[in-house]
């Protein structure tokens, strides 16, 4: 679905993808924010699901990320602002907010930012603060596409993700270094690694955002997961008094364990969760 | 940087895409002999079958067996995924079927395996797809071969049957100068010798039948995407993928370039084409495979090493008038294939015997230990004569035009100890000389 969006550089137009049904406005909305270097496609088979259980979906592509126009954003709290800005555009009130690495700090940042219009804020593969090295910042800048191989290499937690993603026989670390490359060449005016590696890098509002966070929330993270490690979640899931599960998985918790993340989903909408009281 | 490096060839040749059973522990990979999937409940199973959920229901269209073997040949080639098929024409014809329908357009190199020049010439133009054939290294053709509807450009690797080495980067940037992917035939270079993705090309496949297997043992195919082609670009640009590109209505009114954008491809691959034309690969030969490649990076190199010594012994011999093996300096691609084939050009070649097409026939029935059949990529060793056999119809003219001579042999070089594979050679071509 292709919606014009309100940004630092005026209205643009911004591609989300809605599950493989069209988008109905009036029913339960949940919006799924990807993370660094990556777009939509990292959501589609939970999207679809949500899609085709009583939800409307909407996972975008951040700007210039895939197919949504503009420059990409250079801080969570401006891809925030981006975020809601797409809610509007779409015509949606209140959304659970579902977000995967750097689009759980946008996801957090949105939820504190509106929290009446946030209903369940879902940290998928979170940390906090998300410090990067200097090393792979470095790299980022100098030799982007280095850096994206070894970000790749840690962020799955076998060389065999079963039963693939988005189906059989796709090669998750091959897809997931395409898609990376793939992104990044098509920003021929920035640098997306480092723009996007930075951003997570810099947040540092998280803890304040967390207090305003008026709706229940879910952190689900992966066991063996080397680029956001479990323990590096602790200050952000306490703050929140989230509720938090972990998976069989690495960071790529979509392709490694999607299956396992929508059971996670699916029982966190459905729990009555306290929302956290300040 | 001091990162992280993905894994090495080597290594993913034994582990990528698989683990350790979760059900029973088994180190190697199970054979998943099985036509079907038990569903968890009805939600389940509409789940699956509407792409909500990533699973197994029907070996036709996958299963945990080929899922090894696809992800394994994905890795080794640098590829974001792929398909195995039936074998390796399955695997062309379904890459082809993919995205071209009657009124669609090829471009493909002249330099072709036989079975695919068939399939493209003779079989595929009966379903209203046509095929311009150039000559792989005539780029001006290339270029003015392409139509409004042209859909993909196509070659081998190393070409039959003078192993004419493909331009692939030239070929590929003359592809998407044009907005259209190139599709490449890897059976003789292998991901070892070659990555065809790391030069530009986007899609590629293997008749897995030959080095992949290595034993001679089973048909197979394996179609590989690289995920690197913009479909939803060149649809823009070109109006040609809409098969990709927009709602499906045989697969749920899928857009497949949404669902994946580096898999859009083998999505409908394999949700049209492996589910309604059904050549799919039996688990027991997936199996098979995967047993061979697990010793491929091995094994070429001792092809390469035994072939090698085949065309220094023939380049040098009085009975042969030559040989075409890229890496001599006598073969027209030679400075290409040292670029782009910097391992070495395989073990499959051919050479001309001087002489009559009974030398040929005797230099053949004198061998002992080359085998005399229609395969190319065993570890043991092979030949065949195309003037007796392949080709016997065609008059000396006619098996001119095609390349072949009168006493023009094919080679394919197995692992044997090749100072036997020397003796051998060398009392055939006396007995040849004799004949």
């Amino acid at each position: 679905m292709k919606l014009a969006v309100e940004g630092p550089g005026g209205r643009r137009q911004a591609y989300a993808y809605t599950g493989g049904k069209p988008f109905d406005p009036g029913l339960p909305a949940i919006v799924f924010v990807h993370g660094a270097m990556h777009d939509h496609s990292v959501w589609t088979l939970l999207a679809r699901w949500f899609a085709h259980h009583g939800h409307a979906v909407l996972a975008p592509d951040l700007p210039g990320h895939g197919q949504s126009a503009g420059a990409p954003l250079e801080s969570a709290e401006a891809l925030a602002d981006w975020l809601l800005g797409l809610l509007d555009a779409a015509g949606v009130d209140e959304a659970v907010f579902v977000g995967h690495s750097m689009g759980s700090l946008i996801a957090l940042e949105a939820a504190s930012r509106a929290p009446a219009r946030a209903q369940h804020l879902v940290m998928v593969g979170t940390a906090y603060p998300m410090a990067v090295s200097q090393a792979l910042l470095d790299a980022g800048e100098h030799d982007p596409f280095a850096a994206i191989d070894s970000v790749n290499a840690l962020s799955f937690s076998s060389l065999s993700g079963k039963p693939s993603y988005p189906g059989p026989g796709m090669w998750l670390h091959g897809a997931n270094r395409t898609l990376m490359r793939r992104l990044q060449m098509a920003q021929r005016d920035a640098n997306l690694f480092l723009t996007d590696f930075r951003t997570c890098d810099a947040y540092r509002n998280g803890l304040e955002a967390a207090g305003r966070v008026a709706c229940p929330t879910t952190v689900v993270l992966g066991a063996r997961d080397q680029m956001t490690a479990p323990k590096q979640a602790a200050a952000i899931a306490a703050a929140l008094r989230a509720r938090i599960v972990t998976l069989a998985s690495g960071h790529s918790l979509m392709s490694e364990a999607p299956d396992a993340l929508l059971a996670a989903l699916r029982e966190a909408l459905t729990s009555r969760a306290p929302a956290p009281t300040s | 940087m001091p990162g992280y490096a993905n894994p090495g060839f080597d290594t993913l040749a034994l582990h990528a895409g698989a683990a350790p059973d979760p059900a029973t522990g088994a180190r190697a990979v199970p054979i998943h002999l099985t036509t079907s999937f038990v569903f968890e409940s009805s939600e389940h199973a509409a789940s699956l079958f509407n792409m909500e959920r990533s699973g197994h229901v029907y070996s036709r269209i996958s299963n945990p067996t080929n899922a090894v073997l696809e992800e394994r040949v994905a890795a080794l080639e640098g590829g974001s995924g792929a398909i195995a098929t039936a074998s390796g024409q399955a695997a062309l014809h379904l890459a082809i079927a993919t995205i071209a329908g009657a009124g669609s357009h090829v471009v493909a190199s002249s330099a072709l395996y036989g079975g695919s020049h068939n399939l493209l010439h003779y079989t595929l133009s009966r379903f209203g797809i046509a095929t311009s054939f150039v000559k792989p290294g005539d780029f001006a053709a290339w270029r003015a071969a392409i139509r409004p509807e042209t859909k993909l450009l196509f070659g081998e690797t190393l070409g039959n049957p003078g192993l004419d080495v493909l331009d692939i980067p030239t070929v590929a940037a003359i592809a998407h100068e044009n907005s259209l992917p190139l599709l490449v035939d890897s059976t003789f270079t292998t991901p070892w010798l070659m990555q065809p993705f790391e030069h530009g090309a986007d899609l590629l496949y293997h008749s897995a039948t030959k080095f992949l297997s290595g034993h001679g043992t089973v048909i197979g195919g394996v179609l590989v995407d690289s995920g690197r082609f913009d479909w939803n670009a060149a649809t823009a640009r070109s109006g040609r993928f809409t098969e990709l590109t927009r709602p499906y209505e045989g697969f749920h009114d899928m857009v497949f370039s949404e669902e994946s954008t580096v898999g859009a491809f083998l999505l409908r691959a394999r949700r049209e084409g492996l589910r309604d034309f059904g050549a799919s690969m039996s688990p027991h030969t997936a199996w098979l495979i995967l047993q061979g490649i697990e010793t491929l990076p091995l094994r070429m190199a001792r092809h390469v090493e035994n072939a090698r010594k085949v065309v220094a012994f023939l380049a040098g011999h009085d009975a042969v008038a030559s040989v075409g093996y890229p890496e001599l300096e006598s073969h027209p691609d030679h400075a290409l294939a040292k670029r782009l084939l910097p391992r070495g050009c395989g073990s499959v070649f051919s050479f001309d015997l001087r002489g009559s097409r009974e030398q040929g026939r005797a230099f053949i029935e004198a061998l002992k230990l080359f085998s005399h059949l229609a395969n190319v990529g065993d570890c043991r060793s092979l030949v065949i004569h195309p003037a007796s056999t392949t080709h016997f119809r065609m008059d000396d003219a006619a098996l001119a035009r095609a390349g072949i001579g009168p006493g023009t042999i094919r080679l394919s070089i197995g692992l044997e100890d090749p100072d036997d594979l020397l003796d051998d050679l060398k009392r055939a071509l006396k007995v040849a000389a004799k004949a």
